[in-house]
C-alpha cells in the first residue's frame, strides 16, 4: 500500500498520473519478481486485474495518489544466474586457464575450475553459473520506488525545497508506504514513509490518519470523510446532482461529462447545492450563461421540461453541509454567479455601443500571426477564398447567398474587439453571430458567423448553412496555406497553430455538407498571388506563400487528414483506406462510399481471390519493368483458350462497371469485379505469364495491365489484406 | 489579517508609494525573493489597473484594488495550513464553507516573474492567489517562496454579503452609528481615474514619460553593470549605487504602459516588443540586485 500525500493536484493532471502511478508500481513489482501477473492482464481505471481477478487498486484525490497490491512476496526468490565472461580464446591458453580467466572467476565468486562455456554466434565464450540471493521487498521498494514515484509525468512541475533537489507537481507533504501492517522504509522528496494518512482539511483537520494495515486504507480514510475511490466519488456526486435537481419540478441538469471528471478530481467529500439567479439574466444568450456557470464556476447548468435554460445550478462542493450550512454555501455561491452575470451583461451593453460593421477598420490592429499579417489582412484572404468557393458551388447548381456570405467574411472576426470576447474567449464566433443577429445584419450573415470554429473537434457537428459551411472552408484553407507557406506546419506533436484541426474540420465539412466540392477545389480557392503583408522588416519584399512547394505539401496534409478521418474517426480498416486512397483522394464523399462499398464485400471468398490475384498482376508487372520487358497488347498475339477468356470476360465487364462507377452504384460494381474471379484463376492456373516468347509475354502483360488499370478504379485491390 | 502573520514573524510592511499592478511588482516581493536570504512580510498593496477601470459603474470591477500581499520565503511546511487559519482569523469559519484550492499559475512577463498554484475559491468566489514563486526577474529561485495575494475588496465584501464593493462598509462611528461606505471613499477616484486612463490621458506625453524614465534607468543599468562586474571597485561603492531607485523608474515604466494600453495606443504587435522593453529593466535590475547583495 502506497499512499503520496500532496497539496492540492491541479484537476486535469490526477487521472493520468493515477493510472501512472499504479502501471509503474506494478511493472517495478513484476520486475522483481515480488508479484506474478502471468495471465490475461486488464488495465482499468480502478487498476489491475490478472485472469479476472483484481490484484492491483489505485485511487486518488486531489491530495493524493495511492495504490494497493495484494499478492506481494516479502521477498525476492533466490535466482540461479548465468553470467558471460571474456572468449574462451582469451581465457585459456594450452588448457591452461589465463589471468583473465581467475580474474572473471574472482570477480563473479566461483572457483576456475567451475567455469562453463557457452556458444554466442560471435564465438565460444567462458560463463559462470553464480546464484543471486533474493533482497527482501522492503529493501527494494526502499531504493526503486522513490524512483518510479518521482518519474511520474506531469504537465508542469515545480521546485519546493531548498537546494531544488527535485521537481514534482507540488510539493510531497507525506507518504504512507506499507506491507500489511509494516511500514517500508521509503523516502520520497525528504518525507520518510510512515503510516500516517491525513483526512480531509476541513470535515476532519489535521490529526493523523493512521492506517494500520494496508487492507484498512479505504475505510480508515471513509471515516477521515475522504472517499478515496475515483468511480465511487463519480457515483455520488451524479446522485446527488439527481437529487438536488428532483427539488424543481421537471427539471433536468445539462450532463456534462467533462466538468464530472473535473469537480470529481476537485473533491475529497463531494456533496452538491442547487443555487438559482434571477430571471432577467435569462435574457442573456444562454451560450453566455453557460460559460459563465461551466468555464468560470464549474457550475452544471439546469434546463426545464421545455429543454431551455432554467434560472437555476448545481454547485459541487467539497464538504457535507447541514441545512444551515448549505443555505450560507448556496447564498455564497448565488452572490459570485449574480456578480459573474451582471459582469456580462455590462459587457454585452457595451459592445453594442459598437456595432460590428464599425469594428472592420480595428481589425488593422488584431494581429493574426505577426509574420503573416492583421486580421484585415486575414479578412481579405478570406473573401478571396470564399468568392472562389461561392463561385464553384454555384456553377454546380447549389445555391448559395453569396451578399450574406461576403457580409459575413468581413465582419467575422470583428468580434475579436468586443469586451465579451475579451472576457470570454472561448465563445469566439459565438459571439460575434450573437451580436450579428442582435444588429440586424440577417439570419444568414449571423449563422454563418457564429458557426465559424464549428466543428471544433472532430466530434462537433458542421456548420448548418452552406454559407457557414463555404466560410467555415474558406478561413481554415487560408490558415493552412498561409502557416505552411511561412514554415509553420505542424511537426510531431508540435501543432501550435491547430492546424490539424482545421484540415480535420475542412475533411468533416466535405464529408457531412451537400457541398459539390472537393479538397482540390478547396485548396485551389486559395491561389493565385498571395502575399504576407506584415513582416515589417521586410515590407518592401512581398513574400509568395502559396509556391508550387507549399501547396504539394498542404495537399499531402489534407490527405493525410482524409486518412485519419476514414480510419480513426470513420473506423474504416488501414487496408480499405489504402486502397480506396490509393485510385484516388480528392472527392471525400466519394471516397467513403467506395470505403463503404470495398468493406461491404471485403470479406468474400471471390473478393479475396481478386484481392490476391491484382496482388500477383502488380508484381508481374513490377518483375518485368525490372526485367525491361516490353508490355504489349492483348490483340498482339494468338492467345490460349484461358487469356482470351479473361480477354473476353474483362472486356465484357469494364463497360459496364465503368456505368456503375460513374453512378456511384460501388457495390454492384465490386461485386461485377468478382465475378472475373473464375477467369483470373483459371488465366493463373493455366497461363505462364512470362512467356519466353516476346510477342506473347508482351501480350500477357498488357492483359493484366488492361485488368489491372480497368478495374482499380474504385479501389487498388492490391492494398487489401488477404489470409 | 496583519496580526496574524505579524505573530507568525512577518515584518508588516506600508503599502509601497509608487504606482503598480500588483503587489508582486513592490520592491518588497520583487526584490526580496531574490537570494538566499529568509524574509517574511505582509503588506496591504493599492494595485492599479487602468484598463479594469468601469467609471464606478461594475459593481465588481476596480481600477485600484487593494491586495494584502504577503511573501514566506521559504515556505515552511504547513504553508497552506497557515493560510486557512489566516481566513479562520478574519472571521471565516471554515466548517460552514466550501473551500477548493483550484490549479492557476501565474506569470509578469513583464518582470520575468512566475509560479505555479492555485486560485483559492471559498463558496464559488477567488479569495487569494497562491503561488509557489520559481522565478523572478528572469532568475531562478532558490529557495523558491509562497506568495498570498488575498484580494481584499471581495474579501470584504464577501464578509459584510454586500453584492457591490461600493456598499462595503469600511469604517462606523461607534457613537452615532454612522457608516462610511468604500463608495464615498473611492467611487470618484473610480471614476475620474476612468475617465483619465481611457479618455483624457494624452498619448504623446505618456510616451515622452516612458521614453524619459526608460532612458534614465538604462544609464543607470549600464552604470551599474560596468562596477558591479568590476573587480577593483570598492565594495561600500558598489554597495551604494541606487539600484532601488533604478527599481522605480521600471515601475514607471510599467504604469505608463498600462495607461497607455487603456487608452488604446498600443497595437497588439507593438504590445510585445513594449513588454520586451520593460523586461529588459526589471530584469536589469534583478540581475544587478543579486550581484550586489553578494558585493
Amino acid at each position: 500500500m502506497l499512499e503520496i500525500g500532496l497539496e492540492e493536484v491541479p484537476a486535469r493532471m490526477i487521472a493520468g498520473a493515477e493510472a501512472e502511478l499504479c502501471k509503474r508500481t506494478v511493472l517495478l513489482l513484476a520486475r522483481e519478481r515480488l508479484i506474478s501477473t502471468t495471465g490475461s492482464n486488464v488495465w482499468t481505471n480502478d487498476g489491475l486485474q490478472v485472469d479476472g481477478k483484481q490484484v492491483a487498486w489505485c485511487y486518488s484525490t486531489p491530495r493524493r495518489l495511492a495504490i494497493h497490491v495484494t499478492g506481494v512476496s516479502s521477498k525476492q526468490g533466490d535466482l540461479h544466474d548465468l553470467v558471460e565472461g571474456p572468449p574462451v580464446t582469451a581465457a585459456y591458453k594450452n588448457g591452461e586457464p589465463t589471468a583473465a580467466a581467475h580474474a572473471f572467476a574472482k570477480k563473479v565468486g566461483v572457483q576456475v575450475q567451475d567455469l562453463l562455456r557457452t556458444q554466442k554466434t560471435k564465438g565460444e565464450y567462458v560463463c559462470a553459473r553464480i546464484l543471486r540471493t533474493g533482497r527482501t521487498t522492503a529493501e527494494i521498494l526502499a531504493s526503486e520506488l522513490p524512483k518510479e514515484v518521482l518519474g511520474l509525468y506531469w504537465a508542469k512541475n515545480m521546485y519546493w525545497r531548498a537546494g531544488k533537489p527535485e521537481r514534482f507537481v507540488r510539493p510531497v507533504r507525506w507518504v504512507v508506504a506499507l506491507l500489511d501492517s509494516t511500514v517500508v522504509p521509503v523516502e520520497i522528496a525528504g518525507i520518510a514513509a510512515g503510516n500516517a494518512s491525513r483526512g480531509h482539511r476541513i470535515l476532519h483537520g489535521e490529526a493523523p490518519v493512521i492506517v494500520e494495515a494496508a487492507s484498512q486504507y479505504r475505510e480508515k480514510l471513509r471515516a477521515a470523510s475522504v472517499v478515496v475511490d475515483v468511480a465511487e466519488r463519480r457515483e455520488l456526486i451524479r446522485k446527488a446532482l439527481d437529487a438536488a435537481t428532483r427539488t424543481v419540478e421537471g427539471a433536468r441538469w445539462r450532463e456534462d461529462e467533462a466538468l464530472i471528471e473535473i469537480v470529481v478530481h476537485l473533491t475529497e467529500w463531494p456533496s452538491v447545492v442547487l443555487g438559482g439567479f434571477e430571471r432577467e439574466y435569462l435574457t442573456l444568450p444562454e451560450e453566455v450563461l453557460v460559460t459563465v456557470m461551466r468555464d468560470h464556476q464549474k457550475y452544471f447548468a439546469v434546463e426545464g421540461a421545455d429543454g431551455k435554460l432554467a434560472p437555476y445550478f448545481l454547485a459541487v462542493l467539497n464538504s457535507k453541509a447541514d441545512e444551515a450550512g448549505a443555505e450560507i454555501i448556496r447564498h455564497g455561491n448565488e452572490r459570485v454567479l449574480r456578480a459573474r452575470f451582471k459582469d456580462a451583461r455590462f459587457f454585452w451593453d457595451f459592445d453594442q455601443k459598437t456595432p460590428l460593421a464599425k469594428r472592420v477598420e480595428s481589425l488593422n490592429n488584431v494581429t493574426f500571426q505577426k509574420e503573416l499579417g492583421n486580421y484585415a489582412w486575414k479578412t481579405r484572404n478570406n473573401w478571396a477564398a470564399a468568392e472562389m468557393l461561392a463561385k464553384t458551388t454555384l456553377s454546380r447548381g447549389i445555391k448559395v447567398d453569396e451578399s450574406a456570405l461576403r457580409k459575413a467574411t468581413e465582419i467575422a472576426k470583428t468580434d475579436l474587439t468586443t469586451e465579451l470576447v475579451k472576457e470570454f474567449t472561448e465563445l469566439q464566433g459565438i459571439i460575434g453571430g450573437l451580436y450579428a443577429r442582435a444588429q440586424g445584419h440577417g439570419e444568414s450573415v449571423a449563422q454563418a458567423i457564429y458557426d465559424q470554429y464549428t466543428p471544433a473537434s472532430i466530434e462537433n457537428r458542421i456548420p448548418n448553412t452552406v454559407e457557414g459551411q463555404l466560410f467555415g472552408l474558406a478561413d481554415r484553407i487560408q490558415t493552412i496555406v498561409a502557416m505552411f507557406g511561412i514554415g509553420m506546419a505542424p511537426t510531431g506533436s508540435k501543432d501550435p497553430f491547430a492546424l490539424r484541426r482545421a484540415a480535420n474540420a475542412i475533411v468533416k465539412i466535405l464529408a457531412e455538407s451537400g457541398l459539390p466540392l472537393t479538397l482540390t477545389d478547396v485548396l485551389d480557392s486559395y491561389t493565385g498571388i498571395v502575399y504576407a503583408d506584415m513582416d515589417p522588416k521586410r515590407k518592401d519584399i512581398p513574400r509568395d506563400i502559396d509556391s508550387d512547394e507549399t501547396l504539394l505539401y498542404v495537399r499531402a496534409f489534407l490527405r493525410e487528414r482524409l486518412n485519419f478521418f476514414l480510419k480513426d474517426v470513420r473506423g474504416f480498416a488501414y487496408d480499405v483506406v489504402n486502397a480506396v486512397l490509393a485510385a484516388e483522394a480528392n472527392d471525400v464523399r466519394d471516397a467513403i462510399a467506395r470505403a463503404e462499398a470495398l468493406t461491404e464485400v471485403r470479406g468474400s471468398e471471390d473478393f479475396a481471390a481478386i484481392s490476391a490475384a491484382f496482388k500477383r498482376i502488380k508484381n508481374i508487372l513490377r518483375q518485368a519493368e525490372e526485367k525491361g520487358f516490353a508490355i504489349g497488347s492483348a490483340k498482339d498475339a494468338a492467345l490460349s483458350p484461358e487469356a482470351q477468356q479473361l480477354a473476353d470476360a474483362a472486356a465484357g465487364l469494364a463497360p459496364e462497371v465503368a456505368l456503375l462507377r460513374q453512378e456511384r452504384a460501388y457495390g454492384e460494381a465490386l461485386a461485377l469485379i468478382a465475378s472475373l474471379r473464375p477467369a483470373v484463376d483459371a488465366f493463373f492456373d493455366k497461363v505462364m505469364v512470362l512467356d519466353p516468347d516476346p510477342v506473347i509475354r508482351g501480350a500477357h502483360l498488357g492483359l493484366i495491365d488492361q485488368v489491372l488499370r480497368g478495374f482499380s478504379g474504385i479501389a487498388d485491390f492490391s492494398e487489401i489484406v488477404t489470409v | 489579517m496583519q496580526s496574524f502573520w505579524a505573530a507568525r514573524g512577518c515584518v508588516l510592511q506600508q503599502p509601497y508609494d509608487v504606482e503598480v499592478g500588483a503587489g508582486t511588482m513592490a520592491p518588497e516581493t520583487f526584490l526580496r525573493v531574490l537570494g538566499p536570504k529568509p524574509y517574511r512580510v505582509g503588506y496591504a498593496q493599492p494595485s492599479r489597473r487602468p484598463a479594469d477601470g468601469r467609471y464606478g459603474e461594475n459593481p465588481n470591477r476596480l481600477f485600484k484594488h487593494t491586495q494584502f500581499q504577503l511573501i514566506l520565503k521559504p515556505p515552511p511546511v504547513n504553508v497552506q495550513e497557515l493560510y486557512l487559519e489566516s481566513l479562520e482569523a478574519i472571521g471565516i469559519d471554515l466548517a460552514k464553507h466550501d473551500i477548493k484550492f483550484e490549479e492557476d499559475n501565474w506569470e509578469w512577463p513583464a518582470g520575468g516573474a512566475w509560479g505555479v498554484g492555485w486560485q483559492v475559491m471559498l463558496d464559488g468566489l477567488e479569495i487569494t492567489q497562491f503561488t509557489y514563486f520559481q522565478q523572478c526577474g528572469g532568475l531562478d529561485l532558490d529557495p523558491i517562496c509562497a506568495e498570498l495575494t488575498y484580494g481584499l475588496e471581495r474579501i470584504a465584501a464577501f464578509l459584510q454579503d454586500v453584492d457591490s464593493i461600493y456598499d462595503i462598509v469600511w469604517a462606523v462611528d461607534p457613537e452615532t452609528g454612522a457608516r462610511v461606505t468604500y463608495g464615498e471613499v473611492r467611487l470618484a477616484e473610480e471614476l475620474q481615474f476612468s475617465v483619465y486612463n481611457f479618455e483624457v490621458a494624452e498619448i504623446d506625453k505618456l510616451w515622452t514619460h516612458f521614453n524619459l524614465y526608460e532612458a534614465e534607468a538604462q544609464s543607470l543599468l549600464e552604470k551599474a553593470n560596468v562596477l558591479l562586474a568590476s573587480e577593483e571597485a570598492d565594495p561600500a561603492e558598489k554597495r551604494r549605487f541606487p539600484l532601488l531607485a533604478t527599481y522605480e523608474l521600471a515601475l514607471k515604466c510599467s504604469n505608463l504602459f498600462n495607461l497607455l494600453d487603456a487608452r488604446g495606443a498600443i497595437s497588439v504587435t507593438e504590445r510585445v516588443g513594449v513588454i520586451g522593453r520593460i523586461r529588459a529593466l526589471t530584469v536589469g535590475v534583478a540581475k544587478a540586485y543579486a550581484v550586489q547583495q553578494v558585493s
